[in-house]
This record gives structure tokens, C-alpha cells and sequence, in this order.
């Protein structure tokens, strides 16, 4: 390991810090976190990362680190970066691999008490109606022309297909479906690593987490999310878009290093490799992103099919009573709004928080702002937050999207067994379905960061306030 | 000594999985690069090799080429459940501006076989690819 110079920031109150401007910086870094997290962030190369993301052309304002933030490839995870439309760039490693790798989170009309008794039948419909683990194809078989309508049209399609209510989409970010997707710009390589993965979980992070609400910190917001009293059964979805979504990113980032060979010499990280925003390249890109984030919304949309029919099945409840809260990416490029521009704003492992009045949120949370979900790591809690009045101002209304991982998957997998970690979780009534062991030590809660932690920095900061804790009763696990 | 080199080695990465193949020749360090991409997946040493694939890609470089190759398993295995025991005939050749690999593989389709973990795509973050006394060393960073 080569020597790391010591990165000095300067604090700019208890939970944000600074990187000035130095070297080939066009911004300052801006992180977000406490000491606590400071110290963690420090420990890999995030930080260092952070500023080669602020020495990118045009970049506006800051490069922003989330509390969360740990080290990615090219741009830290928990990054956010944003580009004007008009002479700015475009990013595809800036948007994450799995685009729209987000959270789906559902309310039921149970509560603790009846589901607890039940919850290892529960896992194990779970289990069965939704497909889990490495190579596991879904229960649906798609058509080259069905999937390129799911492409082009997002959740509609699941809402004409049977696989959801109207009332799924306006609790959806963007309806579940941005329009700018042009499914004519993913390879056939993605279409077929995609094809038999709709409505699958996939593996690694992602899960499917049967959880209570643990505690109410602002009642008038979560009731108007149906989140009415403690104990109250609540479902959360964490998936994006599958192998699709990663081909589309990859096939991008080595369109873009071809089309663009100058650029690419010039950056300190081949992974930030970008298109000037106003080339056909950029446009092509943002058009098979777009419709990757639409597979990804369509496939949560058909897991959450797969969850109001395990419900059916184990507690005889019609699917409209399970009420969808709210779904949110965590990883895409958006285009929105700020100081008077259009920008291409880049979330990578970082929620919209987008504060209340805002247009673009639904008639329902309007006045109260975006939700945003941060799950926390197995056997941890998971919040509900909702988007600020300074977030804009702030952030580029940004906010955390997770614990964030301090230790690596192989040194978890020396340290920790699948066996004893579901022990464990086992002894503190958390329930664990998983599709391998290797799935459950990889992700057990010791090799993340306290995830009460970020979301008090979030809320502190006013960049995503508190709303709801929700607690794990069981676990379906890739 | 070199006859008992190690094929590959996991390294450290907070939140990546990260590898360094080693060969006597790019080509052999290339396949066992392949081999460590797809042990993630699925135990290469279990798959039969019933099934054989020929491919062929091109790259304008060097890490382009390793990207493009390694990506290639990892569409094999989403599209076909196509996976991975051994490599032969792995041919590098710069002919102008221009990499170009062919290689057969042997595997088998996966659903026969239990899987261990989810590999999502190459990187390019501190990728590698070096001669050291006689040695080409692979270095990649793998999402996952």
C-alpha cells in the first residue's frame, strides 16, 4: 500500500467539512458527517476520490459526500455531483453501476403481533413468489417487444400487466417511469442479461425485509404515508436493475473511453470517464439510462406483486390493503432545476431529498416534501426521512442512502460465519431466509457503519429529516 | 518454483471485490484474471466442461481489451447461465492500433450448480496489468 497524504478539512459546523479548493480542483469537497463518520470516511480513499470528481469540467457548487460516503470506483458511493445541461458532462460511473439500485417501501394494516407468529412461513412465500441469489430467473418470460415496453414506459407497464395499482406510481420517484428513456440505445448484450430478471432481488446488498415500526418521530408526516402506530407491519424492497442496468453502465463507460480517448488520458480515474453534455454520445447514454431506471422501477414494482401475494397467501388480506409508502433510486442522474439551469444531477448511492412545495413530488407528501428511505444493514433499524426547505440549497436536495460499509465482503466473509451470524440474529428475533450462507456473512450488520449515525448527521445537517425507525422481524436474502 | 505460482489472489476493498491474477505470459494471466472474475460467482473448479464457447474482442488497449474480456463472462452468465471451468488457445495479438483476443472456453450451464455470490461489472478502479521479474501481474476491481 502506497503512503496516503493526509487530507485536511476544515469544519464548517458539527456535521459538514470542507476539502478547499487546491490542485486541479474546480469546486471544494463538501462532506457531510460527524466526527465519528469523519474518521471512517477517512479510512479508505473516498475522500480522494471526492476531489477528483470536483476537478471535472463545470462541476457546480461542490462535490458533495454524503454521510454514508465510502469508497467507490471513480466517485466515491454516497456521491453527488452536478452538471449543467449546457456546457456540462455526463457520467455514467458517476450514476453507479446498478442504475437505479433504489428502495420500495410498503405498509401493511398488520401488526407485530399477528405476523410474528408466522413469520417463517412468511419468509419462506416470500422466498417463493420472489426470486432470490445469483442466476435465479424470474417468474415472468418477456418478449424482446415486451421488454422494450418496459423500457420505454417504466411501472405503466406493470399497472396494465396486473402487476400494480395507479396508486403505486404517484408514490413512485418520477411516477416510475422518466420519459427521456430510449430503449434503442441498450445493447442486445444488456436486453439479454436482462431479459429473465424482471421482479428478481439478485444478490449482494439487496434484500427483501419484513419490519415494524420501532418509533414515530413526526406523526403528522408518517400518517399521511400510512404509518399510523409502533408495531405497524411494514415491507422494504432493495434491488435496481439487475444485469441490464450494469451492462448498460459498462457498455458506456468503454463507448465513451473509444468515442473520447483525450478525455479519458487526461482524468486521474478512467471509471470518471464522461461525454460533453451536448454530444449525441451524452444524449444516446442518458436515453439507455433513463430506460434501465425504468426496468429497475418495474422490477420492484413486480416484487412488490410477489409481497402483496405472500401476504394473500399467509394472512388472507386482499393486495389493496398493502399501500405502497414510497419508492426512491439511490443511484441515477436526474435532470433538474438549480440557480436558474437545467442540471444533470449526478446520485451515486445518494436519495433525492427534494424539500416540501416542490412540483415535481406527488399531490400526497407535497407539503411535507420527498420521502426518503435509508435502509440499514441486516438486523439494523431502517429509516424514513422527508426531504427539506434547505436541502436544495444544501445539497442539491441530497441525503444518505445507507450504512455504508466499512469492512470488505472477503474480509467478512474470514471473520464472520452465515451460520453463527443468523444465531445471532436468530436470538434477537430476527428471522433470515437466505439463498446461500456466503450471502448472510458478507452482509452481516458488523461490516457497516452505525446507521443511526448517518440519519442523525442527515437530520442535524437539514438535508433529510426524521420521520419513522423501522425494525427487521425477518429477512429474505440473495 | 514458478510451476507452483499461485493462479490468483483476493485482496482488500471495503466495498469491491479486488484480485491479482498472476501468469508466466499476458495470455496466462489473462485466463487466471477470468478464472478469479468468475470463482466469485460460482466454484470454477466444479463446473464439467461440457459446454465450449469460442470469442473473440477487440480493444483500441491493453485494459480495454482485460475489461471487455471479463465483462464478456459476465454476460455469458446472465444470458445463458453459462458457467466457467477452464480457458485454452488464449491468443493476444496488437496488430495497427488494435488488441485482439480469441480463446475457447468450457463450462457448463449453471443451474446445475449451487452458486456463491453476484458479480455486477468490471472496473477500471485500480486496474493493472504489469511485467514484474519475468511475472505479469493482473490487478481488478470488481463490483459487486
Amino acid at each position: 500500500m502506497e503512503e496516503k497524504q493526509e487530507i485536511q478539512l476544515k469544519k464548517i459546523s458539527d456535521v459538514e467539512w470542507e476539502i478547499p479548493k487546491q490542485g486541479k480542483m474546480n469546486v471544494p469537497v463538501r462532506v457531510f458527517a460527524s466526527e465519528k463518520l469523519l474518521k471512517l470516511i477517512k479510512k479508505d480513499r473516498s475522500l480522494e476520490q471526492g476531489m477528483n470528481v470536483a476537478s471535472l469540467p463545470n462541476i457546480q457548487r461542490f462535490s458533495y459526500m454524503m454521510p454514508d460516503a465510502h469508497q467507490g470506483y471513480g466517485m466515491s458511493v454516497g456521491g453527488v455531483a452536478a452538471f449543467p445541461v449546457d456546457n456540462g458532462i455526463i457520467s455514467p460511473g458517476m450514476c453507479g453501476f446498478d442504475v437505479n439500485c433504489g428502495v420500495r417501501l410498503l405498509a401493511t394494516q398488520l401488526n407485530k403481533e399477528i405476523v410474528e407468529p408466522k413469520i417463517e412461513q412468511l419468509l419462506e412465500e416470500l422466498y417463493n413468489n420472489v426470486p432470490s441469489g445469483v442466476g435465479k430467473k424470474g417468474h415472468i418470460k418477456l418478449s424482446k417487444e415486451e421488454l422494450n415496453k418496459i423500457l420505454k414506459n417504466g411501472a405503466n407497464w406493470a399497472v396494465k400487466n396486473n402487476y400494480a395499482f395507479e396508486e403505486d406510481l404517484e408514490t413512485t420517484e418520477s411516477n416510475g417511469c422518466l420519459e427521456q428513456a430510449d430503449p434503442n440505445m441498450i445493447s442486445s448484450k444488456a436486453k439479454d442479461r436482462g431479459k429473465n430478471q424482471i421482479g428478481t432481488l439478485g444478490a449482494g446488498n439487496h434484500f427483501l425485509e419484513v419490519q415494524y415500526v420501532d418509533e414515530i418521530y413526526n406523526p403528522e408526516t408518517a400518517e399521511a404515508m400510512g404509518i399510523k402506530n409502533k408495531g405497524q407491519i411494514c415491507v422494504m424492497i432493495h434491488c435496481g436493475s439487475r444485469g441490464l442496468g450494469h451492462q448498460v453502465c459498462s457498455d458506456y463507460l468503454r463507448k465513451f473511453e473509444d468515442a473520447f480517448p483525450e478525455i479519458a488520458k487526461a482524468l486521474p480515474d478512467r471509471d470518471l470517464i464522461y461525454a460533453p453534455a451536448d454530444t449525441n454520445m451524452a444524449k444516446e447514454y442518458f436515453g439507455a439510462m433513463c430506460a434501465s431506471a425504468n426496468f429497475a422501477w418495474t422490477n420492484r414494482q413486480v416484487i412488490a406483486h410477489g409481497v402483496r401475494k405472500a401476504f394473500k397467501t399467509v394472512f388472507n388480506i386482499r393486495p389493496k390493503e398493502i399501500t405502497q409508502v414510497y419508492d426512491v433510486a439511490h443511484n441515477i442522474i436526474k435532470l433538474e432545476e438549480y440557480d436558474g439551469k437545467k442540471m444533470y444531477i449526478h446520485r451515486k448511492g445518494a436519495t433525492r431529498a427534494f424539500g416540501p412545495n416542490n412540483p415535481e413530488i406527488t399531490e400526497k407528501y407535497r407539503k411535507f416534501g420527498q420521502p426518503i428511505l435509508i435502509p440499514g444493514s441486516m438486523g439494523t433499524a431502517s429509516f424514513v426521512l422527508i426531504g427539506t426547505k434547505t436541502s436544495a440549497e444544501k445539497s442539491f436536495a441530497s441525503t444518505a442512502h445507507g450504512a455504508g460499509r466499512v469492512m470488505s465482503r472477503h474480509a467478512a466473509n474470514q471473520q464472520f460465519r452465515g451460520e453463527q451470524v443468523k444465531q445471532d440474529l436468530e436470538k434477537n428475533h430476527i428471522h433470515i431466509k437466505a439463498a446461500s450462507w456466503k450471502g448472510i456473512s458478507e452482509e452481516a450488520p458488523g461490516v457497516y457503519k452505525d446507521i443511526d449515525e448517518v440519519v442523525k448527521v442527515s437530520h442535524d445537517a437539514g438535508i433529510g429529516n426524521l420521520v419513522v425507525r423501522l425494525r427487521p422481524l425477518g429477512v429474505v436474502k440473495g | 518454483m514458478i510451476s507452483k505460482m499461485k493462479k490468483y489472489q483476493y485482496e482488500e476493498h471495503t466495498a469491491e471485490a479486488k484480485f491479482t491474477a498472476f501468469g508466466k505470459t499476458l495470455e496466462e494471466a489473462f485466463i487466471n484474471s477470468a478464472l478469479a472474475t468468475e470463482n466469485i460467482i460460482i466454484k470454477t473448479d466444479s463446473i464439467k466442461p461440457k459446454i465450449k464457447k469460442q470469442i473473440s474482442i477487440e480493444a483500441k488497449h491493453l485494459k480495454g481489451l482485460l475489461y471487455d474480456f471479463l465483462q464478456e463472462l459476465l454476460v455469458l452468465f446472465d444470458s445463458e447461465l453459462f458457467a466457467l471451468n477452464k480457458i485454452d488457445n488464449l491468443h493476444i495479438q496488437q496488430k495497427d492500433n488494435e488488441y485482439h483476443l480469441k480463446c475457447v472456453l468450457y463450462g457448463d450451464n449453471a443451474s446445475s450448480y449451487e452458486t456463491v455470490s453476484g458479480v455486477k461489472a468490471v472496473t477500471y478502479n485500480e486496474m493493472d496489468i504489469k511485467e514484474v521479474d519475468s511475472v505479469w501481474n493482473i490487478t481488478v476491481v470488481l463490483d459487486v
